[in-house]
């Protein structure tokens, strides 16, 4: 008699168990899949949050940056690209570009197709060194190759070079490559963890500003989506009172939320630099740009 | 009752040194709060307001306020400890925020 309801149980005991069993069996699949890098879907998802987000902006228009937020702001970029500030570092980007070094080499001697029209390929992974390698980067390299002593990566020379590159490769879309190889992937997902990351005592991470609040002002800023920031760099900052490059855009988001900025440079934002261009990939190159 | 102040006031003149913070507590609470700012930036997330109460400690340190110097190293060990927990925490949990 005892055992007659554990029989009558049995079954219901069985099927639950079947059920549990089921449910593990399908979900510990997408849980690794969850945690398995995979950028083309990370880009997939990304570019269309933004244009979920914002059905109104054109595609090639988050290149703009706040200005691409409203047509008000829309109205204030087309006016100001009638006597853009970034051109004074244009012209002086230009002139140092072909000015040769002390050993008569120049800057187009570093790159591929004489460093015309190729900043939609930066950053890229240097499978030789294992790590990112980023436009500033590898103008620096070339400055120190060539017997040259690097410059500062926030701004002045750094800023009217990279200007002078970008503008040179205006409207060719983002093309940032991850090759087949485990440290590329890794620094991709590194890059990736940065932009997440809270940080600063203001516990701010990059997508607090750039992913969850693009449009919304803070303070008198309206902030720009993170989908195709790195495109319209190097930028003439109102703010900063000249141009500024991305290390230099970067190492004030930092301070700005009261984190100590790490050097410019270093691997968290060559990795950082890396998954922002990649998750734009087919957006235009705009820069240089201009911004409040 | 006379007996009641001076015994009072003794007790108060004993008492002062101990409670003023003296360039020993100071140095201690330093070395506490640089020991955790250093384990923050192992951690590559320092805070800027952590080094501005630790330059604010040697500054009233250096002009014999060790009163406040001890209060000001407290206070950047405080915050040194907060953006440690804040890099621990931080280590899993932006998965959460990830557009996926």
């Amino acid at each position: 008699m005892r055992t007659r309801p554990a029989i009558r149980f049995a079954p219901l005991a069985l099927a639950l168990a079947a059920l549990v069993l089921a449910a593990l069996v399908l979900a510990a699949p997408t849980a690794r899949a969850a945690d398995t890098p995979d950028p083309v879907a990370d880009a997939k998802a990304f570019q269309k949050f933004y244009t979920q987000k914002f059905p109104k902006v054109k595609f090639e228009d988050f290149v703009n940056g706040p200005y691409s937020m409203n047509e008000d702001m829309h109205r204030q970029w087309e006016e100001k690209e009638q006597f853009p500030p970034y051109e004074f570092a244009l012209e002086a980007g230009k002139e140092m570009f072909s000015k040769p070094f002390k050993n008569g080499k120049t800057y187009a001697d570093c790159f591929p197709n004489g460093g015309i029209g190729i900043r939609q390929n930066y950053p890229y992974f240097d499978e030789k060194e294992g790590k990112v390698v980023t436009l500033e980067l590898a103008l620096n390299r070339c400055r120190e190759a060539n017997g040259e002593a690097p410059v500062s990566y926030v701004k002045d020379e750094m800023a009217s070079l990279t200007a002078y590159m970008a503008f040179t490769s205006r409207g060719k879309p983002m093309d940032i490559k991850i090759p087949n190889d485990p440290r590329a992937l890794q620094a991709y997902e590194n890059g990736k963890r940065y932009f997440y990351t809270r940080r600063g005592q203001l516990n701010f991470s990059c997508a607090t500003c750039h992913v969850q609040s693009p449009g919304e002002r803070i303070r008198a800023e309206i902030l720009a989506p993170a989908l195709g920031i790195l495109n319209a760099m190097p930028i003439y900052r109102s703010e900063w009172s000249g141009m500024g490059t991305t290390s230099r855009r970067f190492t004030t988001c930092n301070s700005q939320i009261r984190g100590v900025p790490l050097n410019p440079q270093d691997d968290e934002y060559r990795d950082l630099e890396y998954y922002l261009s990649y998750v734009s990939n087919g957006l235009p190159i705009s820069g240089p740009g201009a911004r409040p | 009752m006379r007996t009641l102040l001076l015994i009072s006031g003794f007790l108060v003149a004993s008492m002062a040194p101990a409670l003023a913070a003296s360039e020993a507590d100071f140095k201690s609470a330093y070395a506490a709060a640089e020991a955790a700012e250093k384990e923050a930036g192992q951690l590559r997330n320092q805070w800027t307001t952590t080094e501005a109460a630790l330059a604010a400690a040697k500054k009233s340190a250096a002009g014999g306020d060790f009163e406040q110097a001890v209060a000001s190293s407290k206070e950047a060990e405080a915050l040194a400890k907060a953006s440690i927990f804040q890099a621990t925490s931080e280590k899993e949990r932006w998965k959460d925020m990830e557009i996926r």
